[in-house]
């Protein structure tokens, strides 16, 4: 019987788990680093033990600092979460050398399973069709993928598309794998282009009993990390889920299996499947199996660490689950990972956290949509860039595919999200996408996916704006020291409109407005001078304050939400959710930073440098890799010339808007040597 | 304070034919009002604002909206003077209490598409009216200069005087109010010295010109060859001559610089603050409208008016029952409590002149402001009223006004005729502000009245040298009379002679005093001692009342 369980990780995963410990009655113990030490996660568990420093490998991939937490809090049961240690068969053993109960498979089956190259292996003599596995040096056909043996999240992976790239992204690849898994081999499979992504989740008693669970269809990828999961998959008939099942539960049987893992296949256009890996943890996308099958996996999990037995039979799939992962991340600049505090998150209607809400599940269980939320970070809560941009898990369920997609747009859509970029817009969009719609996304779909598509329309933009300078011209008021009592601003001559002006997603948004004996006027923004009276068009404020606004638009009113940090706005309403920024009316002189200034676009740490002072740069050529939330990004020579200063060296952390680097351009050389 | 209700039951009847008719000459009045203020706002005309933008400049309304905190009131002073005098309307500026940084301040605009901006009569005493304000209330100085000194054809009215302006600004750094200059262009000769009796001074580089002589006038005085910038630049004055203390960028970079001088002044107000929560008056002002009838000689009931100014319409009246042709009594405006003495029947007899002059003794006793709400057509004449000594009470009231020393505000609503506009605190009795509503009128007489004494006096002169009057003459004569009184009895006239700190809506009368108790908050001592000091030990902290008048003739 496990009494007290720490969980070695962090975020939402470490709530999760808390979440069927309490429900057990077993004693949560946490584990936190520096940056988390007002985390959700480690305010939540019954104890807390700080894992001195911030980077992973300090913190939560330090085997010994957590074991030894694990002792010192009187833990006796670990959970490893996913990602981190789950996969690494050295520190189950290291728990199960201290004494304590590991909440995962044996060992022996994580290692056979850890290595790419030797899980496929030990598939193909299980009799599961496996691709196959190119020789680097003798690729001839493209595309193919060059994959970490020891990946996994995308990390270490790269596609290839002509011979001529192979070896930069061989080497790419393996210094991403060194520096992520500590493990720099790569291998090369074909590319399939147009496959889905289906996985098997199973589950095994020590007894020999093993679940295979309705198939999870993980294909809407970008860089190859799932964001949109789902089950059951809408391009899995009976006869290929019985196939893809068996499979699954043949392999989990054949490594002697035990615990919670997933199979993952490639679903070709024919219907052909290959296995792809065998994740031995829980996924991040389990809660889409939870919800069809009505169980909770973690709690399995926990009773087949204690040695229960799992029924001979899953309870049988009803309905249709999709989970969407909110990512701090910005898809318009690339995916650009982005940090710092979250101000509010609200996600409208949620029915429960971590787990299903009550009620009956289950066949014959004639249930409404639910949303459930797993979220790893709360208002307050200071977004790291050491660790994984995954901020929440935003589940909906419902009797039918698009009852439970709707669902999800919704609670997406209505969501309020205050802090770091992220990447709803896209989530949303997804969803609403006619090929998703109609089950046909495959693994390509976000490659070409318009992302200006996503900003805020125009309209949308400069009404939001309109909100936003009405509240703060509220919040003006509010804060006022000094005459707080007379209106707002008002004048006994009166000369010209207020002008508050944003930086908005689609340009600078000019506010014209009036205070007038009974609020305020929105003025024709395009009309110099300013009309007195507004055109129909224009929104009249039917209510403001500093956190909302009611505005009136072609006789319908819109609620607006309004949140404000510093010269950051965010305008959440029916129009969709628009982020401003404030400009300062009186800007204070741009320093001038030189030109040819190589300047970080996001904090990171330094982990190369290709070019020294005085040596010639190209435009476009790399200068150096900045890493950050462990992608490797480029910083190139903005334009051909000498590389006149690095400031900086290999290890430094830099935030963003720091001048990495200037190139100057090159002196004529006298000689006037052409070449 | 302890909370007393007694508010005031208007019977005001919104739905009736004179209010209509009061209401729609009060509306005529105001769009005069507006076109006036439309000249005030043109600045110098759409050519020299065109010219004036197309040199990368902001004009001077946008320059102060962008001083003043966001959404912040601002009350503009004097946005009339110069009108009826031939010179522009506005006085080539714009000058007001605004919010800087969370701070009142005095600021003092020239408008350089009014002629360049150079100070004729009107502008001198705009600026010396602001400055006077200033110092009474103790509010920093904000002088934003642009200006090509004094309009030389009339350097008669402005040299001499003009000196004062110098004078002011260093008294007032004496008395420990700060003064600020930003100069956005032309500040020379003269003008010079506003930035050089400035405590902080802000320069634009390429844009600040100040020096005492040009080029011309250097080569002629000393035959050196010289430019602008050498003499007089931003850049030479920020690093050589020190004369500025900040070099901006560009106009936006002066006044964020400004505001930034002003946050780091760590300024206190002593006053004591507002003494209760402010409550928005029960009814509605836009009903002010309706009140004054469009024929002055027609009495109204002050109550109607004070119901939709101050807190809660709560009037503690004082002495109801006696001398009722004024209505005295305690409220509070935007939380501040005030005395107020309001005409009810426009005449002023002995014993409201004894009310007054009581009323008058208590505010003082407690260190309470008072406010004057004028309509009044002075003191009673007649035999038996001068038997009853009417002079005596009168003067009685007058040396009560002229002696109290707690602030004093006073709001023209109606008529200001004859000595009631000295009893009732007009311009000469130095209210710390006074403004007037749109159709009052303030004179000697009633235009008519005046008229008909000229008549009757003549007619005894010629009665007297025998000779036959010249009945046609004299009517031309009263018609003459009559017209020109009336048009200078007018609130534009006057408030164009600097005689009221401005024209108001009557809407915005609430409003207007909210801003000026807040500024009299600054310096809440005895009116005309700008270091606030000299508190009675009566009035507590803050405000301070008189204990010496004139003796009472009794």
């Amino acid at each position: 019987m496990i009494s007290c369980l720490l969980v070695a990780n962090r975020g939402e995963i470490a709530r999760r788990v808390f979440r069927s410990c309490r429900a057990a009655g077993i004693t949560t113990v946490a584990v936190f680093s520096d940056p988390d030490a007002g985390a959700p996660h480690a305010a939540e568990a019954g104890r807390a033990v700080r894992l001195p420093g911030a980077s992973s490998a300090e913190t939560y991939l330090n085997a010994e600092a957590i074991v030894a937490a694990a002792l010192a809090a009187g833990a006796d049961a670990v959970h490893p979460g996913y990602g981190f240690l789950a996969e690494d068969p050295g520190f189950a053993r290291r728990v199960l050398a201290a004494g304590l109960v590991w909440v995962g498979p044996p060992p022996e089956a994580m290692e056979a399973m850890a290595l790419k190259i030797e899980a496929r292996k030990r598939a193909a003599a299980a009799g599961v069709p496996v691709l196959p596995e190119l020789d680097p040096g003798s690729v001839t056909r493209f595309p193919v993928l060059v994959k970490a043996s020891a990946g996994g999240g995308g990390r270490g992976m790269r596609a290839v598309f002509a011979a001529g790239e192979l070896d930069e992204a061989i080497e790419s690849a393996r210094r991403e794998a060194q520096g992520a898994f500590g493990d720099g081999t790569v291998f090369c499979e074909p590319l399939l282009t147009g496959a889905r992504h289906i996985e098997v989740q199973v589950l095994a008693d020590q007894a020999g009993t093993v679940w295979a669970l309705t198939e999870r269809d993980c294909s809407v990828q970008r860089r190859y990390a799932k964001v949109i999961e789902e089950t059951p998959s809408p391009a899995v008939g009976p006869e290929l889920r019985e196939r893809l099942l068996s499979a699954a539960a043949a392999l989990a049987r054949a490594v002697g299996y035990v615990n919670a893992g997933t199979v993952e296949f490639l679903v070709a256009d024919d219907g052909e499947f290959y296995f792809l890996e065998f994740n031995t943890r829980l996924q991040v996308e389990h809660p889409v199996t939870e919800c069809v099958h009505g169980i909770d996996l973690v709690a399995l999990q926990l009773a087949i660490a204690e040695g229960r037995a799992l029924p001979a039979h899953p309870p049988a799939a009803t309905g249709h689950a999709i989970e969407a992962r909110l990512y701090a991340e910005d898809p318009a600049e690339g995916f650009r990972p982005s940090g710092g505090p979250v101000h509010a998150l609200a996600v409208p209607g949620v029915d429960s956290a971590f787990g299903l809400p009550p009620g009956p599940v289950g066949q014959g269980g004639s249930r409404a949509p639910f949303l459930r939320l797993d979220s790893g970070v709360e208002p307050g809560t200071d977004v790291s860039t050491h660790y994984d941009a995954m901020l929440a898990k935003v589940i909906a369920w419902a009797p039918s595919r698009d009852e439970a997609a709707r669902r999800l747009a919704a609670g997406l859509a209505g969501t309020r999200i205050a802090g770091p970029a992220t990447n709803r817009d896209l989530l949303v969009s997804v969803l609403h996408d006619p090929v998703f719609a109609e089950g046909r996304a495959d693994t390509a779909l976000l490659g070409g996916y318009d992302f200006a598509a996503l900003l805020p329309a125009e309209s949308a933009c400069r009404i939001s704006a309109a909100a936003a300078a009405v509240a703060a011209a509220a919040e003006n008021r509010r804060s006022a020291r000094v005459v707080a009592s007379i209106p707002g601003g008002w004048r006994n001559v009166v000369s010209q409109p207020q002008l508050t002006s944003f930086a908005g997603p689609r340009g600078r948004i000019d506010v014209r407005y009036h205070w007038t004996r009974t609020g305020i006027t929105i003025a024709d923004a395009a009309a110099e001078p300013p009309l007195p009276e507004p055109p129909a068009a224009e929104p009249t404020v039917a209510a403001f304050a500093p956190g909302h606004v009611t505005l009136e638009v072609a006789g319908v009113r819109y609620w607006f939400g309004i949140t404000r940090a510093g010269a950051a706005v965010w305008v959440d309403s029916a129009l969709g959710s628009v982020r401003l920024t404030l400009l300062d009316r009186l800007p204070a002189p741009e320093p001038v930073t030189e030109s040819g200034s190589l300047v970080a676009p996001m904090p990171g740490s330094v982990t190369r440098i290709a070019a020294g002072p005085g040596d010639k740069v190209l435009a476009g050529q790399p200068v150096l890799v900045l890493e950050a939330m462990k992608m490797e990004h480029q910083i190139v020579a903005p334009a051909s010339g000498i590389l006149a200063e690095l400031r900086v060296g290999i290890g430094a952390q830099v935030n963003a808007g720091d001048v990495l680097a200037i190139v100057t351009a090159a002196e004529p050389e006298e000689t006037g040597e052409r070449q | 304070m302890v909370p007393v209700v007694t508010v005031l039951a208007s019977t005001l009847d919104t739905g009736s034919a004179q209010y209509a008719s009061r209401r729609a000459a009060m509306l005529a009045k105001l769009s005069e009002l507006d076109a006036e203020q439309a000249k005030a706002l043109a600045g110098g005309g759409p050519k020299y604002v065109q010219r004036h933008r197309d040199r990368g400049k902001l004009t001077v309304r946008e320059r102060v909206e962008l001083l003043i905190d966001p959404d912040s009131p601002f009350l503009e002073l004097s946005a009339l003077a110069g009108h009826g005098t031939g010179f522009p309307v506005g006085g080539s500026g714009v000058n007001g209490i605004g919010v800087i940084s969370g701070t009142e301040c005095m600021i003092s605009a020239s408008d350089p598409t009014v002629r360049g901006g150079s100070t004729n009569p009107w502008s001198l005493r705009k600026s010396l009216r602001s400055m006077q304000i200033a110092i009474e209330n103790r509010l920093p100085l904000v002088n934003l200069v642009e200006s090509g000194g004094a309009d030389l054809p009339t350097q008669k009215e402005i040299f001499i005087p003009g000196g004062q302006i110098f004078r002011d600004l260093t008294r007032m750094s004496a008395a420990g109010i700060p003064t600020i200059a930003l100069v956005f262009g032309n500040s020379t000769a003269g003008g010079a010295y506003v930035p050089g009796m400035s405590d902080y001074v802000v320069m634009i580089d390429g844009r600040s010109k100040v020096f005492l002589a040009g080029p011309p006038l250097v080569k002629m005085a000393t035959g050196e060859e010289s430019d602008d910038e050498s003499l007089g630049g931003a850049s030479m004055h920020a690093r050589q001559s020190g004369l500025a203390d900040f070099l901006a960028t560009d106009e936006h970079d002066a006044l964020r610089i400004g505001r930034s001088i002003v946050a780091r002044l760590n300024w206190r107000k002593p006053g004591p603050g507002p003494a209760c929560t402010p409550a928005e008056p029960a009814n509605d002002p836009e009903e002010l409208l309706g009140i004054v009838p469009e024929d002055l000689k027609v009495p109204f009931d002050p109550r109607e008016v004070i119901a939709r100014i101050v807190d809660g319409s709560d009037l503690d009246e004082f002495k109801p029952l006696y001398g009722t042709s004024l209505v005295t009594g305690w409220a509070a405006l935007h939380g501040y409590p005030i005395g107020i003495l309001a005409n009810a029947r426009g005449v002023l007899f002995s014993e409201e002149s004894q009310k007054a002059a009581q009323f008058i003794q208590l505010a003082n006793q407690i260190g309470v402001p008072l406010l004057f709400l004028q309509n009044t057509t002075g003191y009673m004449v007649g035999a038996s009223y001068e038997q009853a000594g009417i002079i005596k009470h009168g003067a009685m009231m007058i040396n009560a006004v002229a002696n109290s020393r707690v602030p004093h505000l006073t709001v023209v609503m109606g008529a200001s005729y004859g000595a009631g506009n000295y009893g009732m605190c007009g311009r000469a009795y130095d209210p710390r502000f006074l403004f007037s509503w749109p159709s009052a009128k303030s004179a000697v007489m009633g235009p008519a009245q005046l008229a008909g004494v000229l008549s009757i006096v003549g007619r005894q002169a010629a009665t007297a040298r025998g000779e036959p009057y010249d009945e046609e003459a004299d009517a031309a004569m009263r018609a003459m009379v009559e017209e020109q009184i009336e048009a200078e009895s007018q609130a534009f006239f006057l408030s164009g002679r600097l005689y009221d700190d401005g024209v108001i809506d009557p809407r915005d009368t609430r409003s207007a005093l909210g801003m000026c108790l807040s500024a009299i908050d600054g310096a809440p001592g005895p009116t005309g001692r700008p270091d606030g000091a000299g508190a009675g030990p009566a009035a507590g902290p803050g405000l301070a009342g008189a204990s010496r008048y004139g003796i009472f003739r009794m």
